[in-house]
Parts: C-alpha cells; sequence; structure tokens
C-alpha cells in the first residue's frame, strides 16, 4: 500500500523487533521449563510436615481411675486428683478435644463419645482460660450426620467449643518418621497444626478386629483416605498413631462399656455398666485399665504391648502414680 | 528450481519419512523396525504437543523443545510447516488437487474464496489450550492468594509504569488505573473464590484434532491393521483395536470433505495451523502483491491453498505458504518479500472479543465439569489399567495427546484405545484389555514408555519395571491384580483340572498358587466294590467312560473310617478298573460303598506378588468372560488403589 521506502523500511524495523522479541520470549519460555528427565515415579512430600509433642513433661505417668455413675462428676473429681486441668491447660492455650464420633448413632447407644463428657471437658478446658477449644474426628459415617446424631455437635458448641468438620482441605499428607505404614498418607493435619494441646476422648469398646478400642485406637480418626487397608494389620497401625501423636492427656470412658457388637454397637444388650472413667497421661496404661473392664488383659491386646516397646507408655499402670477416687 | 517444486518434494519427504515412522514402529531389530528410528520426531515437531504439556504441567518434556525451532521458524517465516512439513497437510492437498483437476477457474476461484467459517479453528485452539489450562490459572492465583505483598508489588508497579507511560504521552492515566486495579481486584476474589475448589482443572485434550498426533494415530491404527497382508507385513496376527470406527471416521471425513473445499481440514479445524497463523503474525517475510501489474486474473486465487485471498487483501493468518500465487501469476506481481502486500494485509484472524472469550472460558469450564463424575478420584474405573510406567491419573490425562504410538508399538497387541471406560477426557488414551492380543503384557517390554512422547507413560528402564538393581526397594511396577472368578474357573465351579492361569504366570515366586482338594464325581448311581484281584477293581455302578475316568485326575476312595489315601484310576477296560496300587484289596467286603474323587489344584492369586501382567487371563481357557481377570487394584503408579500394606 505504501510505495514509500522510508515508511516501508520503518514498518519492517517495527516489525523485525516485534518477531524478534516474540521468538526470544518463545526461546525463554521452552529453555525455562525444559525438562529433560520427565516426571519421577514417586512422590513423597509428607515428610516436611511435623505433628509437635503435646505432652507435658512434668505431668509424664500420672493416671487417676474414678468409679461412679456421673460422668461429669467423674471427670471432673478426675482432673481434680492430678492437680486441676490448670496443670494441663494453660490461659490462652488452644486446645484439641479429639472425641470418637465414628458413627451416627445416638448418645445411648454408647458407639461414641457421650455429650456430657464432651461438654464437661469443654468447660473445664474453658474455665482453665483455653482460649479456644475444638472438638474434631473423621468418622467413619457421614461427617455432619455423626455430630449431630452423637449429640456431641450441641454439646461441644453449647458448651464453648468449635466443632470441625473434617473437610478434604484440612488434610496433609504425613509420614511418620520410622513408621512404616503412615507414609504419604493423608493426615488430619490443619487443626492439629493450629493447637497447642491435644486431649484424647473415647469411649471403652470391644472391637473385633483389634480386640479393643479404646484410647490409642481413637487415634485411627486422625487418618484420611482409604485407611480401611490398615486393618490388614490393625496393631502395627495402632503402634504408628501412638508413634505419631503424643497427647496431652486422654479420658477412656468405661462408665459404660460396649462388650459385644463392637465398635457399633446397636443395642442396649452390648452396654454393661462398669462405673469407671480413667484420666491418663499416659495411653497405654489408660487402655491397659480399659482392657480389664472388657474382660481382657493388656496382654491379649497386641497393639498395648506394641504401643510400649515404642515408648508411648506403660501397661503396668500400677507402676505409676495411681489414684483412685470414688466418685 | 521453481519454489513449488521445492515445496513439493519437501511435502512428499515429510509424507514418505511420516508413513516410514508409522511403519518402523514394529518392535524389533530389522532395519524396518524400531531399533532407534525416532518415530515421534514429527510430534515432537509439532509445538501444540509442546505448548498443550507446557500449559498443562509447566514443563516442557525433552524432545519436545523442537517444537520451538517450529515456533521461532515461524515467528520469522509464516506458516510454512502446514505447506511444507505437516503430512496431513499434504496429504489433503493431494487429494483435494486430484479431485479438483477438472473444475472449472470460476468455480476454483468460488471454492478458494475465504468463509467466515475458517475462523472456528482459532476457537477450536483456544477451547483446546483453556481446557488445558486449568491448573496454570489455579497455580497463579494461588501465588496471588498466597503472598499479599507480591500482588501488592505488582498493582503499585503497574500503576507506576502506567503514570510514567501517560506522563510521556501526554495522556490520561485513569482508563490505565482503573483496568489494573479491577484486574487486581478480580483475581484476588477469583483466587479466593477458587481456593480449596474443584473449580480450576487441566485436561490435554488438543490431540483430539492436532493433526500431527491424529494422522499418527489413523494410520497406526485404523489403516496399517487393514494393509497388513503379504505386501507390508508388519504382526505376525492381525491387530486389535477396539472402538476405533469413529476414529477412522473422522478420518475419511477430513479426506473426503477436500472433494468440496480443498484443505478443508486445515482452512477450518486445524488447530495447530491456528497456532501457527496467530504466530506468523510479524512474519519478516511474507506472501503479498508488489507495487503495481496486478490484471485481476485471479490465477492466485484460483490455486490458492489456504484460502486467503492473495488477489486482494490477502489474509496473512489463512496463508499456508504452499506458493501456488508466486508460481501461477503471469505478471509476476506476487512475491515472497519483506514488505507488506502491496493490495493490503489483514494481519490477524479474524475473531471477535467475545468469540475469542467465550472459546477460552468454555475451554477452562469444561474439565472441573467433566470432573464432577469423579473419575479421577473416587468413582475411578478398575477396568482401565494404564501401560506399566503410566503416571497418576490426573497427571496422566494432563499429558496424554492420544497419538497411539503405544497401541501401535505394543508387541502383543494389549494396548488399546479407550471408549469412554476413562471419563469423556480419557477418550482414545490407552487401555490395556488382556482377553485380546497376542498375550498379556510382556514382562521384559518397555516399548509403549518410550515410545511416548509426552511422557504420560513414562520412559522406565527395564530394572525398573522388574524391580531390580537401583529400583529392587521398590519391588515391580505392578498394573494391577488378577482376581479368580471363582463362579466361572473351571476347578472352583465346574470340578475340571485346568490351572492354566497358575502354569503361565510369569513371575518368581509365582503369583498364582493352587490348593489341592479331591471333590466326589457327580454320578448316575452309587458306586459299590464288588473284589478286588490285584490292583484290578470290580465295581457295580453306573458305566466309567475310560476317556473321561482314565486321565490321571480321577481317583477311588473307599467310604467309611479308611484313612489311606484315595488312589489314581490308570486304566478302565473290561477287566475293571486299574488301580495304582491295591489297597482294599483285604479289607473291603462287596457291596461296600465307594467314592469316585477328581483331583484339583485350584487356583490363588498373592497380591503380593501378582503384577497385573494379565498373561492368566490372556490364556484362561473360559474364552468369553474369563474366569481370571485383572483389574487395576494394587497399581503401582496410584497409591490410592493399593490393595495391601
Amino acid at each position: 500500500m505504501t510505495a514509500d521506502p522510508a515508511l516501508n523500511r520503518r514498518e519492517f524495523l517495527a516489525r523485525c523487533t516485534r518477531a524478534g522479541l516474540s521468538a526470544a520470549a518463545a526461546a525463554a519460555l521452552g529453555i525455562g521449563f525444559y525438562d529433560a528427565k520427565g516426571p519421577d515415579g514417586v512422590s513423597d512430600t509428607g515428610a516436611a510436615l511435623r505433628i509437635p509433642d503435646f505432652s507435658l513433661a512434668p505431668l509424664q505417668g500420672r493416671i487417676c481411675i474414678a468409679r461412679g455413675t456421673d460422668r461429669a462428676r467423674a471427670v471432673g473429681q478426675a482432673f481434680a486428683a492430678l492437680g486441676g486441668m490448670g496443670a494441663f491447660v494453660k490461659p490462652g492455650e488452644r486446645v484439641l478435644l479429639k472425641v470418637n464420633a465414628a458413627f451416627a448413632s445416638p448418645p445411648s447407644l454408647g458407639a461414641t463419645s457421650h455429650p456430657d463428657l464432651v461438654a464437661a471437658v469443654v468447660r473445664l478446658c474453658r474455665d482453665a482460660g483455653a482460649s479456644r477449644v475444638i472438638v474434631t474426628d473423621n468418622p467413619i459415617n457421614d461427617p455432619a450426620s455423626c455430630f449431630a446424631l452423637t449429640g456431641i455437635d450441641a454439646a461441644a458448641r453449647q458448651a464453648g467449643a468449635e466443632v470441625v468438620l473434617p473437610r478434604e482441605s484440612l488434610f496433609a499428607p504425613y509420614s511418620v518418621d520410622g513408621g512404616r505404614l503412615i507414609r504419604d498418607w493423608p493426615v488430619l493435619y490443619t487443626p492439629l497444626a493450629r493447637v497447642d494441646r491435644v486431649i484424647g476422648m473415647a469411649p471403652v469398646k470391644d472391637h473385633h478386629r483389634s480386640g479393643a478400642s479404646m484410647a490409642l485406637k481413637n487415634w485411627y480418626g486422625l487418618l484420611g483416605g482409604r485407611r480401611n487397608i490398615f486393618h490388614q494389620d490393625i496393631h502395627t497401625i495402632i503402634q504408628e498413631l501412638a508413634m505419631m501423636i503424643r497427647p496431652t492427656v486422654v479420658i477412656l470412658d468405661g462408665i459404660q462399656t460396649m462388650m459385644t457388637n463392637g465398635p457399633t454397637g446397636g443395642s442396649l444388650s452390648d452396654l454393661k455398666p462398669t462405673g469407671t472413667l480413667i484420666v491418663s497421661t499416659d495411653p497405654v496404661a489408660a487402655d491397659a485399665v480399659g482392657a480389664t473392664l472388657l474382660g481382657r488383659t493388656a496382654a491379649d491386646l497386641a497393639f498395648i504391648a506394641k504401643a510400649q516397646s515404642i515408648g508411648a507408655g506403660t501397661a503396668d499402670y500400677r507402676s505409676l502414680d495411681l489414684q483412685e477416687i470414688q466418685t | 528450481m521453481k519454489i513449488v517444486t521445492a515445496r513439493r518434494i519437501s511435502q512428499i519427504f515429510f509424507f514418505l519419512l511420516f508413513l516410514w515412522f508409522c511403519i518402523v514402529s514394529t518392535l524389533g531389530e530389522q532395519w524396518w523396525q524400531l531399533r532407534g528410528w525416532p518415530v515421534s520426531w514429527l510430534m515432537q515437531l509439532d509445538p501444540l504437543v509442546g505448548l498443550g504439556t507446557l500449559l498443562a504441567t509447566g514443563t516442557l518434556y525433552a524432545g519436545l523443545v523442537w517444537g520451538l525451532a517450529t515456533v521461532i521458524l515461524t515467528i520469522l517465516l509464516g506458516r510454512f510447516f502446514c505447506g511444507w512439513i505437516c503430512p496431513f497437510g499434504a496429504l489433503h492437498q493431494a487429494v483435494g488437487w486430484i479431485a479438483n483437476r477438472g473444475r472449472k477457474a470460476s468455480a476454483m476461484i468460488a471454492a478458494n474464496r475465504y468463509h467466515r467459517g475458517q475462523r472456528i479453528k482459532y476457537l477450536i485452539l483456544l477451547f483446546l489450550l483453556g481446557a488445558a489450562a486449568g491448573d496454570l490459572l489455579g497455580r497463579l492465583l494461588k501465588a496471588a492468594m498466597a503472598s499479599a505483598p507480591l500482588l501488592a508489588g505488582i498493582v503499585v508497579g503497574m500503576l507506576l509504569l502506567g503514570a510514567a507511560f501517560a506522563r510521556w504521552q501526554n495522556k490520561s492515566g485513569k482508563r490505565w488505573a482503573a483496568a489494573v486495579v479491577l484486574i487486581a481486584l478480580g483475581w484476588s476474589a477469583l483466587g479466593l473464590l477458587t481456593e480449596g475448589s474443584r473449580l480450576l482443572a487441566a485436561s490435554l485434550q488438543t490431540g483430539l484434532l492436532d493433526p500431527i498426533p491424529l494422522f499418527y494415530r489413523s494410520v497406526n491404527l485404523t489403516l496399517l491393521p487393514l494393509v497388513d497382508g503379504r505386501l507390508v507385513s508388519l504382526s505376525p496376527a492381525s491387530r486389535v483395536y477396539p472402538g476405533v470406527f469413529a476414529m477412522g471416521a473422522i478420518f475419511w471425513a477430513a479426506v473426503f470433505l477436500n472433494l468440496r473445499i480443498p484443505r478443508f481440514y486445515c482452512r477450518f479445524v486445524c488447530p495447530l495451523g491456528a497456532l501457527f497463523g496467530l504466530l506468523g503474525k510479524n512474519a519478516l517475510w511474507r506472501v503479498g502483491q508488489k507495487a503495481d501489474g496486478c490484471t485481476a486474473c485471479g490465477a492466485c486465487d484460483r490455486y490458492c491453498e489456504g484460502a486467503c485471498e492473495p488477489s486482494s487483501v490477502i489474509r496473512t493468518p489463512e496463508c499456508v505458504m504452499c506458493m501456488n500465487c508466486l508460481a501461477h501469476c503471469r505478471h509476476d506481481v506476487m512475491g515472497y518479500q519483506r514488505s507488506l502486500s502491496a493490495a493490503g494485509e489483514v494481519g490477524v484472524p479474524d475473531i471477535a472479543r467475545r468469540e475469542f472469550m467465550v472459546s477460552l472460558v468454555s475451554g477452562v469450564a469444561v474439565v472441573p465439569l467433566a470432573r464432577l463424575a469423579g473419575m479421577t478420584g473416587a468413582a475411578w474405573n478398575p477396568a482401565v489399567i494404564r501401560p506399566p510406567g503410566a503416571l497418576p491419573e490426573t497427571a496422566f490425562l494432563q499429558r496424554c495427546i492420544k497419538c497411539g504410538q503405544c497401541m501401535r508399538v505394543c508387541p502383543t497387541n494389549v494396548i488399546h484405545p479407550a471408549g469412554t471406560q476413562a471419563g469423556l477426557e480419557g477418550i482414545w488414551t490407552p487401555m490395556l484389555n488382556f482377553r485380546m492380543g497376542t498375550s498379556g503384557c510382556q514382562q521384559g517390554c518397555i516399548a509403549c514408555g518410550n515410545l511416548c512422547p509426552t511422557a504420560a507413560i513414562r520412559p522406565i528402564s527395564l530394572d525398573e519395571r522388574l524391580g531390580r538393581g537401583d529400583f529392587a526397594s521398590r519391588g515391580p511396577i505392578r498394573i494391577g491384580t488378577a482376581f479368580v472368578d471363582r463362579g466361572r474357573c473351571l476347578p472352583w465351579a465346574m470340578d475340571r483340572p485346568c490351572i492354566v492361569c497358575q502354569e503361565n504366570c510369569p513371575v518368581s515366586p509365582k503369583a498364582i498358587f493352587t490348593r489341592e482338594v479331591y471333590q466326589p464325581v457327580r454320578l448316575g448311581g452309587a458306586l459299590v466294590f464288588q473284589a478286588m484281584a490285584d490292583n484290578r477293581l470290580l465295581v457295580d455302578g453306573p458305566a466309567l467312560p475310560s476317556e473321561r475316568f482314565a486321565t490321571g485326575d480321577y481317583f477311588v476312595t473307599i467310604d467309611g473310617g479308611d484313612s489311606r489315601p484315595p488312589a489314581r484310576i490308570v486304566a478302565i477296560g473290561p477287566g475293571g478298573i486299574t488301580l495304582a496300587d491295591s489297597p482294599w484289596a483285604e479289607t473291603a467286603a462287596a457291596g461296600d460303598r465307594l467314592t469316585l474323587l477328581v483331583r484339583l489344584q485350584r487356583p490363588f492369586v498373592d497380591p503380593a506378588q501378582c503384577i497385573g501382567c494379565g498373561v492368566c487371563e490372556h490364556e484362561c481357557p473360559v474364552k468369553g468372560r474369563r474366569a481370571i481377570r485383572v483389574t487395576a487394584e494394587n497399581e503401582t503408579r496410584q497409591a490410592r488403589h493399593r490393595l495391601l500394606l
């Protein structure tokens, strides 16, 4: 269109510049993102995350066995006997209460943590000055239904806690140091990373695969993914969970014990009044006491010895600073 | 030499090279077999493969860097690839030339007139790139979310830059400032909305229409298996590729459309051509008219391959550089020159901003919609067994271009194109079907991953496949697990000895083991002991045909109290049943009941040993629906599909 050679030259130079810049940009992109090797076959992304140790050194080896029928009173007096909740939770600290909300069944069936007990412990924490109390679990049935139908949700919130339902984004791939099973496995990590203290709370229940579901087995609820694969080696996974999480204190509720048809139960006839509640900084010892309520011994339950062998506690609870109280 | 002669030589060379690559993608060491031929080179030259995987994965895998050469040459020279290299384009050009030889000049000028529909290819390109870009977009949004100072820095920087520019040009910078702030706000809002959501996902679908993978796949899977015979002898058994009808139909439709409009595919559909059209905007040399001398004779339009209208205002993005206009212009007006066409140029494709946005956004949006089916997650299909070395499913879908190289090279023909088994996104991706082919997935073979141009199937070594050497701690690569269907298995369900599966299991120790049982044989009546002389047994009862019961698998035992093992039947004749020994010669009395037993070895699978190679499934004599079948359970590539601890 333009016959003017000067204009033509100017247009051509401009075009040269644009072409040169585009070529350079393409080359920069191509070389910048060049990958000679291709993708790798393995990924272990969870190695960097760490779950802190929530236990308190001066309180090691304290256990209180409270007898009674009222959960709130029993847990209150048991903590009082151990120096009060204030010994475990300092003002301003954030506490995670890991309940057992595994099944969407009513509290009367005893398959889950009792709402009265949840409420009582949340209040104890709040009274001790806890800035936040988070109640969570990754249950087996639908989470929202579990928390609602077990009564845990209402009880926890009325007592001043937040209930955190397990969403996908709260899990992170995690590897337990020295673990064989929990490698790059989704763990309910985010709530754990946001708190200073962790309290475990579980009912005493018969469990067909592991023999008993108590304080140690309760940590299974921190696992995500298709975790039922671990049932192939249930005692080792409980051991690795004990390696993964060192709680501040655990509360094992044997006011009633699910003797049969565990861990779901489903009938009042599966339950037996056993009138015992254990508060312990040693989860292994708590489970050793719980085993007796089921008419079993610590030796019957392979995971107890396994947890003891990695230093999570001792099955010989009588060797500890043991208090037995009647409430 | 005339330039069109050079172009024809180049086209023929690359077309033959392409055919050669297709033919030599046959596993073997003959010179006409795979050896070291760079059979995916044309795919590597194709920058849409590189760009697509770069968008989807953030990496440019090894040989795909060849595409960079094509890109740079296109930026400098224009769409030379279409006219000079592309074998699919060469095919279209040849077919169009043959089909339209006799047509009148006016008819050809009409057929070669630019059509508005030619902009569709750009929209296709944008759609496909949008579908591949979801992850990248997510990462960019996340970066902005993760670092507020970074975002603020960029915004301030852009505002300062705008202010400086406005002052220099003496213009108001208000519009610029408003745009920067609006984009930053929109970006943050989008970041918040998409965080932790499933609104963004990437899937590489360029291969559906990218001409190079399309041509490879069409020739390798729908043409070569047809001509494979005495003249072209490629594989000992005829190849089977379920579901390739649509693949072939699309190919032939593209070919036959040349009868109406030459290079129909290149003009209307080809996303690679569209990419070149965009890249060549600033080409230093371009086809166009010189200042004067044009008589508007129309010869250039008559032979124009790209329908770019060289006789008037030339549409440069449509020009495939066939150079026919140069050759046919009797007045030497057409040239390949540095200056713009004297008659004017349209330098950019004819697409409206609205069309641009709609194509791009719908491309980005379509993948998350497809992912709602959950097939990359909980709803994964265990029937989709991917080749050894295949990446985890989402990463796989970000790389596979459906070129079919793995299916072509697989020596046993067990890799087949998927239909919708792997979801809509997974159409024509490789999956293994052990019912067909000549055997299962051979343990000693790593051909598919080493041919894959994008590493959707990683180029694994034999050591990695077998779990040897450096890979001993990881164990062999498993692609699935075999399951025995006890309702169909001969020894399990029908009391017939078999265990072909166990014999053929190639791993050591064998993943299939057996447990022995003796089962009573169903007879028409009771078998009663009469007498025993030496090892000859005389019985009363239903006839026992020798060909059925003297096979060595049948035994006799006496009912009640006898702890001796069952005695094997050696022969059955008029003189009675010959046994391997004579256990009851003394103890039995006439009238005692006997039981005929069959000795069965029933197969079991040890999932810790099984690699999912499918040899058992292939060999199972229950030929319809096999009595032992592999599904993707326990495949190495996807940790979530683990079966064992």
